[in-house]
């Protein structure tokens, strides 16, 4: 049996790693970003000059011939489910057994006037990167930079572009960073921090137009505030949104992303998606439809490889977790925190903020049982296995933040905040309306 | 001035001011070598030791102390001197060059042995005097210059990472041992009692493969109750203190909070750590050069010791045979532990390796029995300690060790060449309660932990499958947990149970949690 996979992203090489595990089918990956699979969360420290890209490759090259996974470097242009091929952009064809679509996501662009000028990009793909490096090498080119959107990747690309020393000015539409998704205490803490990057954080700004000069290069943003900011650089950073426009006409039903059942099939028989290019039919708790993280991806990725092999698997995830850095600031978080209207009327929090340090911790339960939803962390690492078995186990928040040093994470002789925390907590209490 | 290339991490004024301080400090002691005689050699001494001191400190200072705490990488693969650039070579070469002209050409540093010394070496007499009321020998200038390194840039690494304890009090740690136990107390110790040996006591064998020499031997014995306490001591901390404090901290105890060749490349070598190599054709390259070199200092050791003891126990309590029987047994018996126990815990080719090494060490001891015994083990104990001493104590500890930190990163020598690291890796693999742990499912495979571990571990290759990391290799460096973003890693002492282990379930699809609660 022959399977072709679309994208080498972590979905698309977890699947043909896990199928290379379980049968000896032969696989062949499709994409032209890059010859071998790369870690895409990783693109910021190649900028920042942490990492090389070599260093960011998880495995070595001869990785994929030892386990006969082909690699071909190309662009699928369409797929025709009745022939079983699919196309690609130098006219050669590829039959396949079974597809697995794993194309992934792309920026973003809402439609303002001059986003697609020479200097305004997204942050995705390597050639994005490449991109940002011809566009911002230094802080002689360009001058200064405007981001737009703010969300994980705009921030990641602040911190990136000031570590070149390169101004750069953040418009956010919402009235604090990441608020959709953040409860207020823990945004207005990032909100801080941001400023404290020398980052000119202009919250419940909007843009509205990129302006070209006389080469029509973007030379200039205008805003809803009314104001006109010069730059040489617009990162649009606005949210990503599912790579499938090759699948127009082939039949293969699509909503935001390609749709799948909780198998990952699509409407075609032998013709799977996974990642951040598929959409659940049916929500998956409190899933979103599409998931865009990288630990999905890598479940989803496995799952179909399961199915695939004839051992048929619904992709089932579990509690969900996610984590992140705020340019210096780690956050993790296990469960659901939910900010703002998405919070339902029995979600209560438990925020805890240390006095001086930017470390915090806000704990989701419910009010009638006590039992705990989620938890957020800042500036403090928690055990993943841990939160996992409390949320399983309903415990409550009472017993957690009893606990809580049993789930601490940090390196050893780090500083023990529980006892401030516990007595936080304990004045807390009365609140609980 | 600029150690700047590609894009830009271009210094800033202060951070110039510094290098041209540190620089200025430096310059003296060329002058020193290159014959100038100072006046006032205390002063100028101070002058320049000073000036390397603050311009080090200067610039850590306009570096980190400006920023918010935490990981502070930025521009490392662009500066050209931790980029394996120009001036990465330029430090190389010029290392490697003053290695070798100590270990082998000390004259051209103002060596006399008959007189007073002259140039560089002759600048360290006032302090020397001061310490031990002896001159200066090279290895005293070494050694100061080698503390100064370990102090200036400690405290350059505990700035940089200060937001993280258990990095502070790691290098806290080192910078302590080194300047009282490597370098004061040494020094103090033989201006007290002329007889004893110059022990730096947290040298362990195999490490001062020269422990067990007839001089030393001696010496400690003559030396009275001193000498000899000293003498059990170091037997002990070979036999009982070392692996008792692997068992329970792994071998980072002594790699990270002790030693001085570790001291000196996590902090001097620190800006290197990103260079060391991660391939799987490396790790198979260590794995066997650095068991060489245990089984060569092993030999070594033995036919030292055999080549003084006599027939019977006339000289010393021990003789010839009771020592070979002795060592024949020990050795047979870790061997036998190993393969019933815990083979199933080394790579194949470890066990092959160690199956051939066994067979060869006592093909020799039986040799020793079946011929007349002038010679041990068919060599010359003489050519086997000047051999090992020219090449793995000289040429693999300093010359490549530390010369190439700049190009290969700061622990080969660590990693490929130390004895010592070879006997507690094995007892880390084996038997210590150490272990990296990984944070369930949250690795994004972004590759830092891997790209700054100074081992060359691919840490990465662990974290994503969710697996404890137990690698005999692992110093226990405690970075990896430091650089990674999402807060995966964890060094840690807990049960032997469970502690080679991967958790799927956190990490993969599938995950009936009510199942696996009540399977617990
Ligand atoms: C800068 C950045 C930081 C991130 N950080 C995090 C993080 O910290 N944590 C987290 O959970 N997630 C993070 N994400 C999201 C995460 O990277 C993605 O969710 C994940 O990579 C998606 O994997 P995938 O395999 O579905 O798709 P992708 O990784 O997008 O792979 C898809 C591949 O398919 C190729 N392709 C697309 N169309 C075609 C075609 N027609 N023909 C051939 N090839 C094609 C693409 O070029 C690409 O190589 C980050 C994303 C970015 C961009
Ligand atoms: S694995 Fe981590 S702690 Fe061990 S040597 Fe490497 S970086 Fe240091
Ligand atoms: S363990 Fe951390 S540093 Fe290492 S690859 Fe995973 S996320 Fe990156």
């Amino acid at each position: 049996m022959h399977i072709v996979i679309i994208g080498n992203g972590i979905s698309g090489i977890t699947a043909a790693r896990f199928i290379r595990k379980a049968a000896d089918h032969s696989i062949t990956v499709i994409s032209a970003e890059t010859d071998h699979f790369f870690s895409r969360t990783a693109l910021m420290y190649i900028y920042m000059g942490h990492l090389t890209y070599e260093q960011t490759k998880p495995y070595e090259d001869s990785f994929w011939k030892k386990n006969r996974i082909d690699l071909v470097n190309a662009w699928v242009e369409s797929v025709d489910p009745a022939a079983k091929t699919v196309r690609l952009s130098e006219g050669a064809s590829i039959r396949y057994d079974k597809l697995i679509l794993a194309t992934g996501s792309k920026p973003n662009k809402f439609g303002w006037p001059g986003q697609d000028l020479p200097g305004v990009q997204g942050l995705y793909s390597k050639q994005d990167l490449d991109n940002l490096e011809a566009n911002a090498p230094d802080n002689r080119t360009c001058k200064r930079a405007i981001i737009v959107g703010g969300g994980l990747i705009g921030i990641e690309l602040a911190e990136m572009l000031r570590t070149r020393d390169i101004p750069v000015t953040f418009l956010v539409r919402e009235n604090s960073f990441w608020s959709g998704v953040l409860p207020a205490g823990e945004s207005a803490m990032i909100n801080e921090h941001i400023r404290e990057h020398h980052i000119d954080l202009r919250l419940g700004t909007n843009l509205v137009e990129i302006l070209a000069d006389d080469t029509g290069r973007a030379r200039a943003v205008t805003t809803d505030k009314g104001e006109t900011i010069d730059c040489d650089l617009v990162g649009l950073t606005a949210g990503v949104t599912p790579n499938i426009g090759f699948l127009d006409g082939s039949g293969i039903e699509t909503g935001k992303g390609v749709l799948v059942n909780r198998f990952l099939e699509t409407n075609h028989a032998d013709i799977y998606a996974i990642g951040d290019c598929a959409e659940q039919r049916e929500p998956i708790g409190n899933r979103r439809p599409v998931e865009a993280v990288w630990y999905t991806g890598r479940m989803m990725g496995e799952a179909v490889a399961q199915t695939i092999c004839g051992n048929r698997r619904e992709y089932k995830p579990g509690h969900w977790f996610n984590s992140a850095k705020f340019l210096d600031i780690e956050y993790q978080t296990y469960g659901w925190v939910m900010s703002g209207k998405n919070r339902g009327p029995r979600e209560l929090h438990f925020h805890w903020r240390h006095p001086e340090k930017k470390i915090c911790l806000t704990l989701a339960y419910d009010s009638k049982t006590r039992q705990l939803l989620g938890a957020n962390t800042f500036g403090m690492r928690m055990r993943h296995e841990v939160f996992d078995a409390w949320l399983t186990e309903q415990r409550s928040i009472d017993a957690v933040v009893r606990d809580l040093r049993v789930a601490c994470f940090d390196p050893e002789f780090h500083r023990d905040y529980h006892p401030l925390i516990t007595r936080a907590f304990k004045e807390h209490e009365p609140v609980n309306a | 001035m600029s150690l700047a290339a590609g894009p830009p991490k271009a210094l800033n004024i202060s951070q110039r001011l510094a290098v041209l301080l540190g620089f200025s400090g430096l310059f003296i002691l060329l002058l020193a070598t290159l014959g100038v005689s100072f006046p006032h050699t205390a002063a100028w001494l101070t002058a320049s030791l000073a000036a390397i001191a603050l311009g080090v400190v200067w610039f850590s200072w306009s570096a980190y102390a400006g920023q918010s705490a935490g990981i502070k990488n930025d521009g490392v693969w662009f500066k050209s001197i931790s980029g394996r650039g120009i001036w990465a070579w330029g430090l190389g070469i010029l290392l490697t060059g003053f290695y070798i002209v100590l270990y082998f050409y000390p004259e051209y540093l103002g060596l006399v042995s008959d007189g007073p010394n002259r140039g560089l070496v002759a600048l360290f007499d006032t302090l020397s005097r001061a310490l031990s009321g002896n001159p200066a020998s090279q290895w005293f200038v070494y050694g100061a210059l080698y503390t100064l390194a370990i102090l200036a840039f400690g405290i350059k690494f505990i700035w940089k990472y200060r937001h993280n304890r258990y990095e502070i009090l790691r290098t806290v740690s080192v910078m302590f041992f080194q300047l009282a136990f490597a370098f004061l107390i040494p020094e103090i110790m033989a201006r007290l009692n002329g007889d004893l040996p110059y022990y730096d006591l947290k040298n362990i064998w195999p490490l001062n493969y020269y422990n067990f020499e007839r001089y030393r031997v001696n010496g400690f014995i003559s030396a009275g109750n001193i000498g000899l306490a000293m003498l059990i001591f170091g037997v002990l901390s070979i036999l009982v203190i070392t692996p008792v404090l692997t068992y329970f901290y792994g071998k980072r105890w002594y790699c990270s909070w002790v030693c001085g060749c570790g001291g000196l490349a996590e902090t001097a070598g620190d800006p290197f750590r990103h260079l060391s190599d991660k391939s799987l054709f490396a790790w198979k390259v260590e794995r066997w050069v650095i068991h060489s070199v245990l089984v060569f200092v092993i030999l070594m050791t033995t036919a030292v010791i055999y080549s003084y003891l006599g027939p019977d126990n006339s000289k010393y309590w021990l003789s010839r045979g009771q020592f070979l029987t002795g060592v024949g047994v020990l050795l047979t018996a870790v061997f036998a532990w190993v393969m019933a126990f815990r083979r199933n815990e080394l790579k194949k080719d470890a066990r092959y390796g160690a199956v051939a090494y066994f067979v060869i060490i006592l093909g020799l001891l039986a040799f020793h029995w079946l011929s007349d015994s002038r010679h041990v083990f068919l060599f010359k104990s003489e050519t086997l300690r000047t051999t090992y001493s020219f090449l793995i104590g000289s040429i693999f500890s300093g010359v490549i060790g530390t010369g190439f930190y700049p190009i290969f990163g700061s622990r080969v020598w660590c990693r490929f060449g130390c004895p010592m690291a070879a006997i507690l890796g094995i007892q880390q693999r084996l038997f210590s309660r150490f272990r990296i742990t990984t944070n369930g499912g949250q690795c994004i495979s972004c590759g830092n932990c891997s790209a700054y571990c100074e081992m060359g571990i691919d840490v990465r290759a662990y974290a994503q499958k969710g697996e404890n990391i137990v690698r005999a290799s692992c110093v226990g460096c405690g970075i990896c947990s430091a650089v990674c973003p999402r807060g995966v890693l964890k060094l840690e002492n807990g049960p032997r149970e469970g502690r080679i282990n991967s958790r799927e379930v956190l990490l993969g699809n599938d995950v009936d949690l009510m199942q696996l609660l009540n399977e617990k």
